[in-house]
């Protein structure tokens, strides 16, 4: 009975139930940071690893090489060394064989095999080096560069040892600016960095369009019958299929029917954006949602067309939430390797893609590829080439962050 | 006596099977403001909104009965609705000024409509508007401000002065006071009487008191029927129905 209880024991029931309620909310608030914590603690675990491992792969070791090019006495026309066949001129003469016989004599398969075109490349900004003897910083081959790091073979370790005075390490020019290679010491990430700069510019230029104007299509103009939920019903499973699926498509219709070239980053764009498109038209129409029902009415009551009412008012207030969503999907594209591996990006490419249909990699799938190789100069490398990666995302999603914060402030 | 604005017949409304509006048969006059009342869920909001076709917009929404606008069926099939809200404008019961400056939020509509030339008419329009609804003097140093940063009067008025840049013929106001203090209110039945005459005006309230202050004419609805209509002078002082009597002496609604 109520009046049974004493306002005492009301008061002490009502101090137990607070404080109840406060160690159920803290315990909560606990676990809500705790998530945060957790995941920041993987994410951390994840960037270290990758710049412990990859930042040596950014740099190279190099012998310096004392080179007698007097001696040699290359047959070269010095008239020639300014002008374009000054390449052809020092190859012709025999320049790599004077650069190996030099290394030769510190000790056998000292240098990278891309060695040489370093001391040409010299010749070239300074021919006075042909007339006298020089020593000369090059490339280490990937043995001694193995050793030099602290990761190689006991022969190589006492050649490194012997050499150490000779040794150095500097930064890998050769990285960034060259395609793959056989060799770890000379392969390089930026054919695979254009492959994938060139298929994101294809995906974007297909994607974004025909996403926001198909989401436009869905939220502004469609009418509501069974043919238009199986249309919905449909872009949503298409979003959710697998990747892999997008690439079998990709070569069944591009390659198989419309007969473009393999490997081409024009194949891998229209795949990829088959696979991001979804994606976007489902956060650009989430966008057109969210914008206010009253600014549609005031529109519409002052007389604007359907069509006005988009693109004066939807749009503009659609757009920051739509770059977003694209954004997002461009980023999933670009990490994206299954699909591209069946429309044959998986290729050893030797040389960066001049246009959209030369054959070409791109950096996923580059690193799928130097995962798969057993030198440890490459397991270097793979790192190095993730790094790359992840730079290019957060490149990307700063830009558009930028974007759409200039956007929203100038409404 | 000159012919009316707006005439309709035997108009109703239906929403899917719902109907909505029953029947109902009214003039709306050039030089007087019409007040609908009634109690909430009467249909007067939805009568209003056929007026301009904003029920369009709502899925399942059909009109039976005629509206003439000058003598022109504003349903006829080929009338396009757009042009037809250019000549009936709205204001609606939040202000709701276009996220864009007070500059554009006016000179938006007579920009679409072709009211515009050159950026000196805009300029002469936007001015004008501003004048009319007061709120020149108060944002004439900060036009490029959002709309959106203003009082919610001042804001209900910048939609008024967006209604009016239009040169429409009839304005339609659903509950245009319903979010305002009492002071706001007062700015805008204190304008609604100085646009009278020069445009058509209906209004919906729940507010008999505001009803009675700003109208000539007075029409109560309830359950979607047209229940009375005269002059307000004659609905307050003399209603002929019971249920007007009972609605504006507060027994019910």
């Amino acid at each position: 009975m109520a009046e049974s209880v004493t306002p005492d024991r009301r008061e002490r029931a009502l101090a137990r139930r607070l404080r109840r309620r406060a160690a159920a909310e803290r315990r909560f608030r606990w676990l809500t940071t705790l998530a945060v914590v957790g995941a920041l603690g993987f994410l951390l675990v994840l960037v270290t690893s990758i710049v412990a491992q990859g930042w040596r792969g950014f740099t190279e070791t190099r012998v310096a090489v004392p080179t007698d090019l007097a001696a040699a006495h290359l047959p070269v026309d010095p008239a020639r060394l300014g002008g374009r066949g000054a390449d052809l001129a020092l190859a012709g003469a025999g320049l790599e064989g004077v650069v190996d016989r030099a290394a030769d004599r510190l000790a056998p398969d000292l240098l990278s095999p891309g060695a040489w075109l370093r001391v040409r490349d010299a010749i070239k900004r300074d021919p006075s080096l042909l007339g006298r003897s020089a020593v000369l910083d090059l490339p280490a081959g990937d043995a001694l560069d193995r050793a030099w790091k602290g990761d190689g073979t006991p022969a190589a370790e006492a050649v490194s040892r012997r050499l150490a005075p000779r040794l150095s390490t500097g930064l890998a020019t050769g990285f960034l600016t060259g395609a793959d290679a056989t060799d770890a010491t000379r392969a390089g990430i930026w054919a695979a960095l254009k492959g994938s700069l060139l298929t994101m510019a294809v995906t974007l230029a297909l994607a974004f369009p025909v996403g926001t104007l198909a989401a436009l299509y869905l939220e502004e103009f469609a009418p509501r019958n069974r043919w238009t939920d199986l249309l919905e019903v449909s872009i949503n499973n298409l979003a959710a299929v697998p990747s892999i699926i997008f690439g079998l498509l990709g070569l069944a219709i591009f390659i198989g029917a419309f007969g473009l070239p393999r490997s081409a980053p024009l194949v891998g764009g229209l795949t990829l954006a088959l696979m991001t498109m979804p994606v976007i038209v489902i956060a650009a129409r989430a966008a057109i949602r969210s914008v206010p029902g009253s600014v549609r009415e005031a529109a519409l009551g002052i007389g604007a067309s359907p069509v006005r009412l988009v693109v004066h008012h939807v749009l503009p207030l659609a757009l920051p939430g739509m770059l977003t969503g694209t954004v997002l999907g461009v980023a999933r594209a670009l990490g994206e390797t299954a699909p591209l591996l069946l429309i044959g990006m998986r290729a050893f490419v030797a040389a960066p893609p001049r246009g959209f249909t030369d054959p070409a990699t791109v950096l996923p799938v580059q690193i799928f590829l130097w995962s798969d190789q057993v030198s440890g100069g490459f397991v270097e490398r793979t790192a190095a080439a993730i790094i790359v990666l992840l730079a290019l995302l957060l490149a990307i999603t700063g830009v558009a962050v930028t974007l759409r914060n200039r956007w929203e402030a100038r409404r | 006596m000159t012919l009316p604005r707006i005439t309709a017949r035997d108009v109703s409304v239906f929403y899917g099977a719902t109907r909505a509006i029953d029947r109902v048969s009214i003039d709306v006059d050039q030089d007087s403001v019409l007040a609908l009342i009634g109690p909430s869920g009467c249909g007067k909001s939805t009568f209003l909104r056929t007026l301009n076709r904003m029920n369009d917009t709502v899925a399942g929404a059909r009109v039976e009965g005629t509206i003439r606008l000058d003598g022109e069926d504003i349903y006829a099939p080929g009338t396009d609705v757009a042009q037809l809200r250019a000549r009936v404008g709205m204001v609606f019961q939040q202000p709701n000024p276009f996220p864009k400056s007070i500059y554009e939020n006016v000179a938006y509509g007579a920009r679409i409509h072709g009211l515009a030339e050159s950026r000196a008419d805009t300029d002469a329009i936007v001015e004008r508007a501003l004048r009319r609804t007061g709120l020149w003097e108060e944002v004439r140093d900060r036009l490029r401000d959002r709309g959106t940063t203003l009082s919610g009067g001042q804001q209900q008025r910048l939609c008024i002065a967006r209604a009016i840049a239009v040169e429409p013929e009839v304005i339609l106001m659903d509950e245009p006071c319903s979010a305002l203090d009492p002071i706001a209110t007062a700015r805008i039945e204190e304008l609604i009487g100085e646009l009278r005459g020069r445009y058509a005006i209906v209004i919906v309230t729940h507010n008999m008191q505001q009803a009675a202050r700003v109208s000539q004419r007075t029409a109560l609805f309830d359950a979607g029927r047209l229940i009375e209509h005269g002059d307000t002078s004659d609905i307050f002082t003399n209603p002929r129905e019971p249920r007007t009597r009972d609605y504006i002496t507060g027994r019910y609604g």
